[in-house]
């Protein structure tokens, strides 16, 4: 296949970032988005100049590493796959790819398509965990859960913490990240007792790292790529309202 | 001695709640659910129009005269408050918004989120533009021909029926009520939706019961504001002087709310 494509180049953090073109020639239309972007950096290692720079780790959808809006949507206009899992198939023949890094003020270029996203790492040291003792690990079947608990809590704890869901977010808003840690920690029995703290933490870090407000257009669970439902979000802003009523009575 | 530090605390949680992104959402939410509630009453209270100028006048005086007049000034000391407390926590949303997203896409797409929810603060702008026009021209009744009008069929009270016939004879006033009116069901038809879901209460259960229910509200509240300025510049609702001789007739409730 043969390819045009707009990247976004950016040499530091501070500097004025622009679109350029690359032609992607000879592409194998079985190679995966990465590889695609890794055969178009050999090319431009060979005449000497500087490759894109971009996230990628585990390449198969688990770790969250990758990341680039393709044609304007995060992790591609795929539904429920990582940038990683996107095929160049997918494309067609002659196509224009628009190449762009996740975009948010609290997501700061690093180099070209690589963001900065320690602030989703500052929001779980926040709140995002249960305390426990330290000790050998307790016996599985010691607190039983409901079924329907646990479904709930494992479908929030499927997200991989990519940032798909701040960067299709018009306002740049963390609400599908924050609500899928908070309602996966909820839910269970575990982290039930720290349910109000937690979620007050969540949302005060959250806010402190400058992300935006939601404004519920559900571009978020469009495009990520675990599908988790803005559900998580309305349950949010219910623990929060909860929350902060308690909080005002125990004071 | 023990009340101070409390008051402090409250305060000091009001804030906390006001300069959080959920909070502020939650003001949006509880203001704009009071301001669909005033809605669906002012469009119930404007159909009795269809019952004729008896009816109209009568629930327009009834208004007036509740709680020995008090009754309406608490009603708009209400929704004047809900209104300003819904703009001011939006407008601080938006900028914040537009602040937490400093960079734009070159090739920007949306995948799902529709119009009326990404023009949100500019049907809002334009309700408070037909705000104001609404409330001089039907409130304080800035034209002296609207405003001396009064009920033929009983000449102490203002003809409200006669005055919205004749306020809207004009086709541009009529043309500036339906472009309002439509920006203002753009605005609930995401609203309306958005108020379950920032309160809570949207679940994976209820989730297409509420948008469909917010898109109804927002077609009901389309057809029950806008029939009357239709009807009338197109002559389907006439000043008939029966219906006026006929309420001269009888004398009934009118005359017991005016005492
Ligand atoms: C009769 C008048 C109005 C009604 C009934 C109304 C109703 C609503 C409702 C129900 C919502 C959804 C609340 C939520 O997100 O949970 C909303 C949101 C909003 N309203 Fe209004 N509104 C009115 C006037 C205005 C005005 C005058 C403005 C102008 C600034 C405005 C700007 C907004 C904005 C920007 C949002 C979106 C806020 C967000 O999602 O963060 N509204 N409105
Ligand atoms: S590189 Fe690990 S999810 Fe894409």
């Amino acid at each position: 296949m043969n390819l045009t494509l707009k990247v976004w180049r950016q040499s530091g953090p501070n500097a004025t970032g622009r679109i350029e073109t690359y032609e992607a020639k000879e592409i194998p239309s079985e190679a995966s988005f990465l590889e695609m972007l890794d055969i178009v950096n050999t090319g431009i290692i060979k005449e000497g100049g500087d490759p894109i720079h971009f996230d990628h780790d585990c390449r198969e959808g688990i770790c969250g590493s990758c990341s680039l809006a393709i044609n304007g949507v995060p992790h591609s206009k795929e539904s429920g796959i990582t940038t990683c899992q996107v095929h160049m198939r997918k494309f067609r023949e002659g196509e224009t790819i628009w190449i762009e890094p996740f975009r948010a003020r609290a997501f700061p270029v690093i180099k070209d398509l690589m963001v900065d996203r320690s602030a989703f790492d500052r929001i779980i040291a926040a709140g995002g965990y249960i305390d426990v003792r330290t000790g050998s690990a307790p016996e599985a079947n010691s607190i039983p859960i409901g079924k329907e608990d646990a479904d709930e809590a494992f479908d929030a704890a499927t997200c991989i913490g990519c940032g798909a869901c701040v960067a299709a977010c018009k306002n740049a808003s963390a609400m599908l990240f924050v609500g899928a840690k908070a309602a996966h920690l909820n839910i269970l029995p575990q982290g039930h007792p720290e349910k109000d703290k937690r979620v007050l933490a969540l949302v005060r870090q959250m806010d402190a790292e400058g992300f935006g407000n939601c404004t519920n257009h559900y571009e978020c669970e469009a495009v990520c790529p675990k599908e988790i439902s803005a559900d998580v979000i309305s349950k949010l802003n219910r623990d929060y309202a909860a929350a902060i009523v308690r909080e005002a009575v125990a004071e | 001695m023990i009340k101070k530090p409390q008051m402090n605390a409250l305060g000091k949680t009001l804030l906390l709640f006001w300069n959080s992104s959920i909070g502020k959402k939650l003001v949006v939410a509880i203001t704009g659910l009071m301001l669909v509630g005033f809605l669906l009453g002012h469009m119930t209270g404007n159909l009795l129009i269809f019952q004729g100028r008896e009816d109209l006048n009568d629930y327009a005086e009834f208004l007036h005269h509740m709680l020995h007049g008090w009754g309406i000034w608490i009603a708009r000391l209400g929704i004047l408050g809900a209104f300003f407390l819904h703009i001011v926590a939006t407008v601080s949303l938006v900028q914040q918004n537009r602040a937490s997203r400093d960079s734009r896409y070159a090739c920007d797409t949306t995948v799902q989120a529709p119009v009326s929810s990404r023009i949100m603060i500019w049907t809002g702008l334009t309700v408070i533009a037909f705000v104001v026009f609404h409330i001089f021209h039907f409130t304080v009744r800035l034209d002296p021909d609207l405003a001396a009008m009064k009920d033929p069929g009983n000449p102490e009270r203002h003809d409200v029926y006669g005055m919205v016939i004749a306020g809207f004879q004009n086709p541009l006033v009529v043309i500036f009520y339906i472009l309002a009116i439509s920006f203002l069901c753009s605005h609930l038809s995401h609203g309306i939706g958005s108020i379950f879901q920032t309160l809570g209460l949207r679940t994976e259960k209820t989730r297409v019961a509420i948008r469909n229910l917010s898109v109804a509200i927002s077609v009901l509240l389309w057809v029950g504001f806008l029939s009357i300025p239709i009807l009338v510049v197109t002559g389907g609702l006439k000043d008939k002087t029966d219906s006026a001789s006929h309420s001269s007739e009888r004398p009934g409730p009118s005359a017991l709310a005016e005492n």
